[in-house]
């Protein structure tokens, strides 16, 4: 992974200093709080329900052994000893004290990490593929232009105050883990002529107004990358839309003058930058490289002979094993997703000692790499293939080994309503009550490939339009109700999803969601046909039909 | 409001000219749409003119007059609102403006940096405590990451020139 | 600190003025004595829009300790002292409606 130098720590130990002043000018009345609110937005931290809450960075979602253990040491001494992974593979904290920040912030910043810009109408954090760099699938390691983005970025002088928030996430594998159509710029590595380059997709995005993105340019060569990203933002800068915070994101200006015209515009500005200082030589790519270090891989047979052996006597383990263990690039490894979806707790959550044992096991059986994934889970990318028995019995005694990645189980949740000052309604604990009704580990198995995407509000934190089924909450009367659609996707073919009917009350939903289920069971061919794929064949329809009828 | 000019508090000698107004003697701020209109005029006047340039306004429209101006006033209604910063680093940078920028509006200590970053040199600062801490300000980062029109070097150049020396 | 906003606001029924505190965040309820208190029993109770508006702006004047005011619709006990009136302000009473210690 990526190794801060000296002067990426300079930096952070800057920023530190500069946020501890304000925060003390904040707490002495020296700035008011409509001065100090962007301010400590730029630095992650919101005020919510019940206290501030505390983003940390987590760029493009790697984590090293030692900052999972800071992440720890913050959950024990500043917060209730748990952390929140969210969609945008960072975590948060939600119980912070103000006065307690800038200590917190130190400690963070010890270890390489920080809340900037996970926040405000800024760049954020920039978000890959959590398989980058252990994929088969990639045709490069997206991480390395993720940081190169994340320097850019890093107090982009130009670009801090923007219209409103601005997200990138980059790809370069075939199937998109990073759900680049709905982000405001979202990058694809591909080949072309031999020559790797990015496909630039703008635009995208969720909210109350969702949209996919478009491809603006279908091959931008690597040395424009930052050229490239600098004009659109400064298109974005001068001439989105700043009446109305509804309409303020970059989906909205490419939507009103068309994609051909903000296209138009980005090319002319393009144009004049693209030969100075951001173009992208060699040499500096190189050093980027230079700054990451890779694991030093085990040389391996292809198949472990040991691993075959555990997976024929443990029906357990292979249950764990067979939605949780991915193909790696290099023999003898695999890719681990560790689901922090248990049944009936809220999904993305672990606790400071969860966080200790992943740390303890990513050092023991994976070279020390840790990854947050989007959908709310963590990632151990390299994992020799003979220690995966070893892992699981010890992910287990944490709690950490539920057999649910990608079933109708992993939900994806916002914290809704019990922290979230916009939320309408609560999120968490209808998750809970999903996982509660489909806790039978055969069933799920049988249900399949299925996401479950759960909102609180409009806001869209847990991209419900592309969720298999998406769950919006709205409140009525004072009583929480749920819209549902159907069909959504966020990966390469991302489409949003359709409206199945007039939303659900909260003692209802659950039902709902069984009754689709089963009605999908009912409707496809076999087990080889998934969810979404007897969605696509049949539409909504057969779907509506056997929803909203009890029994 | 104060005045801070390359770092030192000054008297703003600029006389700022509503619509309409007749002119003085003496240097004169005038909005946009009368410069433009004027301009010829102005020409022949023997006197410093500054423009007061609304933020959504295209700066490129100042490229053939540049040499007439000496001052270009650029605003922050709400801190909030960015846009000047892409108007200062297009003047400074694509149009070769050297004349005094100036940050004007709701200009507070805590964007002082980016603001010189992006090529402001002079500032009307709201608060009367923010003045004297522009030098401050201009200390909190010595690492900079992008290549804006102040010259800092960045980190990325900053390590391959290290990487070449050792 | 007073917005052309604030001097139409309309309650129904009793109201309380919250808010969180500005060191720590913690949900905090004006009480008749303009002081903050965690306890929304303590909170003093507006029935009339003059009232409400009052305690708003007191709130309002005094965000170097509290930040985020509102009104708030509250319901009386027995007792005669303000209790939450909606689902987000029993949250905001009572804490999440998850166990804290949820994940372990």
């Amino acid at each position: 992974m990526y190794v801060y130098d000296e002067f990426d720590r300079t930096f952070l130990q800057e920023r530190v200093r500069e946020f501890r002043d304000q925060v003390e000018r904040r707490l002495s009345g020296e700035l008011n709080e409509e001065e100090f609110k962007p301010l400590r937005l730029m630095n992650g931290v919101y005020l919510q329900l019940h206290a501030y809450m505390l983003r940390i960075a987590i760029p493009y979602g790697t984590l090293s052994a030692p900052q999972m253990r800071v992440l720890a040491h913050v959950a024990r001494r500043y917060d209730k000893g748990y952390g929140h992974f969210t969609t945008r593979q960072n975590i948060q904290f939600n119980w912070i004290k103000l006065a307690e920040l800038p200590d917190a912030m130190d400690d963070l910043a010890k270890a390489g990490m920080h809340g900037l810009q996970t926040s405000g109408n800024c760049i954020r954090n920039t978000t890959t593929d959590q398989w980058a760099g252990a994929t088969p699938e990639e045709i490069e390691d997206p991480r390395l232009y993720a940081e190169l983005i994340r320097q850019w970025s890093t107090l982009h002088p130009e670009f801090t105050y923007l219209p409103r928030k601005f997200k990138i996430a980059i790809t370069a594998a075939k199937h998109d883990r990073a759900a680049i159509r709905v982000h405001d710029i979202g990058l694809r590595l591909h080949k072309k002529d031999g020559e790797t380059g990015f496909e630039v997709i703008v635009g995208g995005g969720l909210g109350r107004t969702p949209f996919i993105g478009k491809t603006i340019r279908e091959f931008l060569p690597k040395r424009d990358l930052l050229s490239y990203l600098e004009a659109i933002l400064r298109t974005y800068n001068s001439g989105g839309r700043r009446d109305n915070i509804y309409k303020a994101r970059i989906k909205i200006q490419v939507h009103e003058i068309g994609t051909e015209e903000f296209t138009r515009r980005v090319e002319e500005e393009w144009v004049q930058i693209k030969d100075g200082a951001l173009a992208l030589d060699d040499a500096a790519i190189d050093t980027i490289r230079d700054h990451f270090q890779t694991p030093d891989f085990e040389i391996l047979p292809e198949q472990s002979p040991e691993l075959a052996e555990s997976l024929a006597k443990d029906r357990e383990f292979a249950r764990w094993h067979a939605n949780s263990v991915n193909a790696h690039k290099v023999a003898g490894h695999a890719i681990v997703t560790i689901s922090l979806k248990p049944v009936g707790k809220p999904p993305g959550d672990a606790t400071a000692e969860q966080m200790d044992a992943i740390a303890d096991l990513s050092e023991r059986y994976g070279y020390g790499e840790i990854r947050v994934a989007h959908e709310q889970n963590l990632t151990l990318p390299h994992v020799r293939q003979k220690d995966l028995y070893a892992l699981w019995q010890q992910l287990s005694a944490q709690g950490l080994a539920t057999p649910n990645v990608g079933l109708v189980t992993d939900i994806i949740a916002c914290p809704g309503l019990d922290y979230c000052a916009l939320a309408n309604t609560r999120s968490i604990p209808l998750a809970q009550r999903i996982t509660e009704r489909f806790a039978d580990n055969d069933r799920i198995a049988d249900v399949g490939r299925m996401h479950i995407n759960i909102s609180g509000c409009i806001n869209a934190c847990g991209h419900h339009h592309v969720g298999h089924i998406g769950i919006l909450g709205v409140e009525k009367k004072d009583q929480e109700f749920y819209q549902i659609t159907l069909g959504g996707k966020a990966n390469h073919k991302a489409r949003l999803g359709e409206l199945l009917g007039p939303a659900v009350s909260e003692s209802e939903v659950v039902d709902v969601v069984e009754r689709i289920v089963d009605t999908y069971l009912h409707l496809r061919h076999d087990k080889s046909e998934s969810f979404i794929s007897v969605v696509q064949r049949l539409g909504i329809e057969p779907f509506k039909e056997r929803a909203y009828v009890a029994g | 409001m104060s005045l801070v000019k390359n770092g030192v508090a000054t008297l703003d000698p600029f006389v700022r000219i509503e619509d309409g107004a007749p002119l003085p003697s003496g240097p004169v701020l005038l909005p946009l749409a009368r410069f433009l209109a004027e301009r010829e005029t102005l020409a022949g006047r023997n006197e410093p003119v500054g423009v007061l340039v609304p933020n959504d306004a295209d700066v490129r429209i100042l490229e053939p007059h540049l040499r007439q101006i000496a001052l270009i006033v650029l605003t922050f209604p709400k801190f909030r609102d960015g846009r000047a910063y892409t108007q200062a680093r297009l003047l400074r940078e694509r149009l070769g403006f050297t004349g005094e920028l100036r940050a004007a509006g709701n200009v507070l200590r805590d964007q002082l940096l980016m603001m010189v970053r992006c090529g402001f040199n002079a500032f009307e600062i709201s608060k009367p405590g923010d003045a004297g801490a522009l030098e401050d300000a201009l200390k909190t980062y010595s690492v900079f990451y992008q290549p804006t029109a102040d010259g800092r070097p960045t980190a990325l150049r900053a390590r391959l020139a290290a990487a070449r020396q050792g | 600190m007073t917005s052309p906003l604030q001097q139409k606001l309309k309650i129904h029924g009793p109201t309380v003025v919250t808010a969180n505190r500005l060191s720590d965040g913690v949900s905090v309820w004006l009480t008749p004595t303009y002081e903050w208190s965690e306890r929304i029993a303590d909170a003093a109770v507006a029935t009339t829009s003059e009232q409400a508006l009052d305690l708003l702006n007191r709130a309002n004047g005094d965000e170097n300790r509290a930040v985020g005011a509102y009104a708030a619709a509250a319901v009386l006990g027995a007792d005669g002292k303000p209790a939450p009136a909606n689902l987000r302000e029993r949250i905001r009473v009572n804490g999440p409606t998850v166990s804290l210690d949820s994940a372990a």
